[in-house]
């Protein structure tokens, strides 16, 4: 039941997508992402669009992947597209209606921006696994030590939690079938009791991660952990002609999105 | 008292996608009441699975469970009435431990009965009791106790709903030998003034031999054998060959029968292996 969340999944591959460095594939989507906010006509949507299918089709993941992602975002997609509907300015679609034209539009612009913004996202997350997305972050951000930010520490955190989420929640599916056979009833009851329910998982929960963190942070030092100063890594990260290739493109395409912007395309 | 009837069970897990697994396939097995048996079987063997079917906390995915001759999983009360009847202490039970004191995390599953107060306090001190948790424990936070301590408060828990059947997965694993024979006297203790059933899922054959009266061996989601420990430990090939061992004395006989002392009988408690020895005059 807990398990079936996918959260930030990856699919292991051997795609160019797959293959490319971290550090590009992220330069990459925050290119995509600017582009995308560029888009503001047809012509615009028709190329990002287009872009993502490309994409999609290099790194061979199934649009219904994709679009499972989506899925509980949907209510916001539904939300957001009904006010663009009902509070965009224009040609009334019938003599007297409240929506119109440009709204209609508007309003399909929007669950475009929107999916195409996930859709990118989860591209990069299919396609890299945490570890290899966080030291491309680390080696990304590593300016900013310069001006005293911990940034080895900060990506350390963020690996560790992406490691502990499968963990965790097996721990949960643990605490609740042992409170369970307890007779602890998460189902029924009003709103307040069910909150009031979740307090014999929440308990033991913080108990034991707290626990795992002392134990992690014990063993990390017994292997002579001290921060990220003069560590090597295992896996070294290299650009190859591929990334320069991919970011030039994309950088290609950011400078088409500002043209057609222009043009009002 | 109830009587335990399991009939063609099987559980598949994540049923109909690329990750299914069946973990259980067609056990039957009757326990009649008061019987105290033990599961043995190495690491993903399917007890795990098997044990969370006998209170429901997992659904069959073909086959039933009987509990008194009635199928725990007819409908959604009874799948909660079952709990009050079938008492499952998990592996490392002393995780579930949440509530500020002691006394109050054994109440909790009286609680959910919906017993009154006096009910429910008379079952915690008896609880507390059988486990020989000391009253001046009671209203300690379970934090504060010693690993031991907190293990016997979790199994109190269960017992204060006085299941007429108790299962314990591995309820010794990790604790020192003090702890180890603390927990079992505990259990034969409520066993023996209960007259529950008890089943105890265990990796310490001499344990196995020693206390109880019917071994099932689990392997690969299967009973590959089901008897007294007698029966069971006859077999020493056949539970190597599962992966499983025999309990020490055992394995000391067949070593002196190899080199040619002629041990007489079934040997699988230090008690008979003394008996044995003394019959040839070794001491």
């Amino acid at each position: 039941m807990l398990k079936d969340i996918t959260l930030g999944q990856y699919f292991p591959g051997d795609t160019i997508v797959h293959r490319l460095d971290p550090r590009t594939k992220i330069l990459v989507l925050i290119l995509y992402i600017v582009a995308l906010f560029l888009a503001s006509g047809w012509v615009g949507y028709g190329v990002m669009i287009a872009v993502t299918a490309v994409c999609m089709l290099l790194s061979h993941i199934k649009p219904a992947n994709i679009f499972k992602g989506l899925k509980p975002m949907l209510l916001i997609i539904a939300f957001t597209a009904a006010l663009n509907l009902f509070y965009t300015k224009g040609t009334p679609v019938l003599p007297g209606w409240i929506i119109t034209w440009e709204g209609i539009a508007q309003a399909v612009k929007m669950i475009l921006r929107i999916t195409l913004l996930i859709a990118g996202t989860f591209l990069l997350t299919y396609t890299t696994s945490p570890m290899e997305l966080t030291d491309g972050m680390e080696r990304l951000l590593s300016p900013l030590k310069k001006i005293g930010l911990p940034i080895h520490e900060l990506t350390m955190m963020m690996s560790m939690a992406l490691r502990f989420i499968p963990t965790l929640i097996e721990e949960t599916d643990k605490i609740m079938s042992a409170q369970k056979a307890r007779g602890a009833d998460f189902e029924n009851g009003t709103l307040v009791q069910r909150a009031k329910a979740l307090l014999p998982i929440l308990v033991p929960l913080f108990v034991s991660s707290f626990r795992r963190a002392d134990e992690l942070a014990v063993a990390m030092e017994c292997r002579c952990y001290h921060g990220g100063s003069g560590r090597t890594r295992m896996k070294q990260l290299h650009m190859t002609w591929q990334d320069g290739a991919a970011i030039l493109l994309f950088a290609l395409l950011l400078a088409g999105m500002i043209l057609l912007k222009r043009f009002g395309l | 008292m109830p009587e335990l009837r399991v009939e063609a069970l099987t559980h598949v897990y994540s049923a109909g996608t690329p990750f299914e697994k069946t973990a259980i396939e067609n056990i039957s097995l009757t326990v009649p009441q008061g019987q105290f048996v033990g599961l043995l079987g190495h690491t993903g063997s399917g007890k795990s699975t098997f044990i969370q079917h006998l209170n429901a906390l997992l659904k069959p995915t073909s086959g039933a469970v009987l509990v008194d001759g009635e199928d725990i999983n007819r409908d959604k009360k009874t799948r909660r009435a079952v709990k009050n009847k079938v008492g499952l202490v998990f592996q490392y039970p002393e995780y579930q431990l949440f509530e500020e004191t002691v006394y109050a995390d054994i109440a909790f599953g009286p609680k959910n009965m919906g017993l009154d107060k006096e009910e429910i306090d008379r079952r915690v001190r008896e609880a507390a009791g059988f486990v020989g948790v000391e009253e001046a424990l009671l209203e300690r936070s379970p934090l504060e106790l010693s690993g031991g301590q907190k293990r016997r408060v979790a199994i109190a828990g269960v017992i204060a709903m006085r299941p007429g059947i108790l299962i314990l997965d591995e309820p010794t694993a990790g604790l020192d030998p003090a702890g180890c024979r603390q927990i079992m006297a505990n259990i034969l203790r409520y066993r023996q003034e209960t007259g529950a059933t008890v089943m105890i899922v265990s990796h310490n054959m001499d344990d196995a031999a020693r206390l109880t009266e019917r071994l099932i061996v689990f392997d690969h989601g299967h009973v590959a054998m089901d008897g007294s420990p007698e029966e069971v430990f006859s077999q020493p090939e056949r539970l190597m060959e599962i992966g499983l061992s025999v309990p020490q004395s055992t394995r000391l006989a067949m070593a002196l029968r190899a080199a040619g002392v002629p041990l007489e009988g079934p040997v699988y408690t230090h008690r008979q292996l003394m008996a044995a020895l003394k019959e040839v005059g070794v001491c």
